[in-house]
């Protein structure tokens, strides 16, 4: 799954957590920090995004600014339903992620919709579905982080 | 902070990536019609507004061999939540870090906090440490490590007509 990173890919990983500026040549002065071309430290960043170690280069936008609304939501789903539920659950385009965790509420997804209602909404059909409780954990409040991870 | 449709029209094109090109915005300008300083200009007041929160590119934690991630979650003191939420999403591993409301009797948890590492062990240490952080008006905690990625689709601003 995982493999070396040169010392370059990880600066540039680290970077690109950063924020780059918002010119017509974003990548100008990390190459000059870094003294090699645009062309070098954008065709590097490609391989890495191309191998899966970076997810999509841009803006990164607040989903509820854009003016959505989302919802985590678990279930406590027993063991020999897993597959079925699981099946329903994700058929709903809302569910954006879902995730299996160890814990007797074993199933956490996020719900994306256009509106609050829908939100109400979509969690009450999927209840309806499955005969499971669905428990919602809307963000009362995030704390900002230096969102980076140490490459 | 509501988006016109010019506005709409550059994050629908730009939503799922940049071209990675050491020009992008000239790029995306000439596919959408616009001149490259207006499309910097617009993108700029995007983020003053907070509408874009930053430009550039996540890592993918489970490709740089992050494959552990658990969800601390925390009972804390409601008059004491906001400021120790403030303290853990300053931690440099917690990723996300949420006050959420309790569902009782099934959830006595109002803090979310995730961590990653390379292995559970990592993942425990780190949660030893918040759990240091919050002391003693945290009355209980736990954490769920994710077994399964069930289904992962990025976010999507649905066009217009859909």
């Amino acid at each position: 799954m995982t493999r070396a990173l040169s010392d370059l890919e990880r600066i540039l990983i680290n970077r690109l957590q950063d924020d780059l500026p918002l010119v017509p040549h974003p990548f100008a002065a990390l190459a000059r920090e870094l003294d090699l071309s645009e062309e070098e430290v954008v065709g590097r960043i490609r391989s890495l995004r191309d191998d899966g170690l970076l997810t999509r280069f841009g803006p990164f936008f607040d989903a509820e600014a854009l003016g959505g609304a989302f919802c985590l939501c678990a279930m406590a789903v027993p063991a020999e339903r897993f597959e079925e539920v699981l099946t329903k659950v994700n058929a709903y385009p809302e569910v954006a992620h879902n995730y299996e965790r160890d814990h007797r509420l074993n199933m956490w997804f996020v719900l994306a919709t256009e509106s609050q209602a829908a939100i109400a909404a979509t969690a009450a059909a999927i209840e309806r579905d499955t005969g499971l409780k669905v428990l919602l954990f809307p963000k009362e409040r995030e704390f900002f982080i230096g969102f980076r991870v140490t490459a | 902070m509501s988006l016109d449709p010019k506005d709409r029209t550059i994050v629908e094109a730009t939503q799922a990536g940049l071209p990675l090109v050491p020009a992008p915005f000239a790029v995306v300008a000439e596919n959408l019609g616009l001149s490259e300083a207006e499309l910097i200009t617009r993108l700029t007041r995007l983020k003053q507004d907070g509408i874009i929160r930053r430009i550039g590119a996540a890592p993918n934690h489970y490709r740089l061999g992050m494959t552990a991630n658990g969800m601390t979650v925390w009972d804390v003191d409601d008059a004491h939540v906001d400021a120790l939420g403030e303290k853990v999403g300053a931690l440099a591993f917690v990723t996300h870090c949420y006050r959420r409301p309790r569902a009782l009797p099934d959830w006595p948890y109002n803090l979310f906090a995730m961590v990653h590492g390379e292995t559970r062990e990592e993942v425990q240490s780190k949660r030893t440490e918040i759990s240091a952080l919050l002391g003693s008006a945290s009355r209980a905690g736990d954490i769920l490590f994710s077994t399964r990625i069930l289904k992962k689709t990025g976010m999507r601003l649905r066009g217009k007509e859909a």
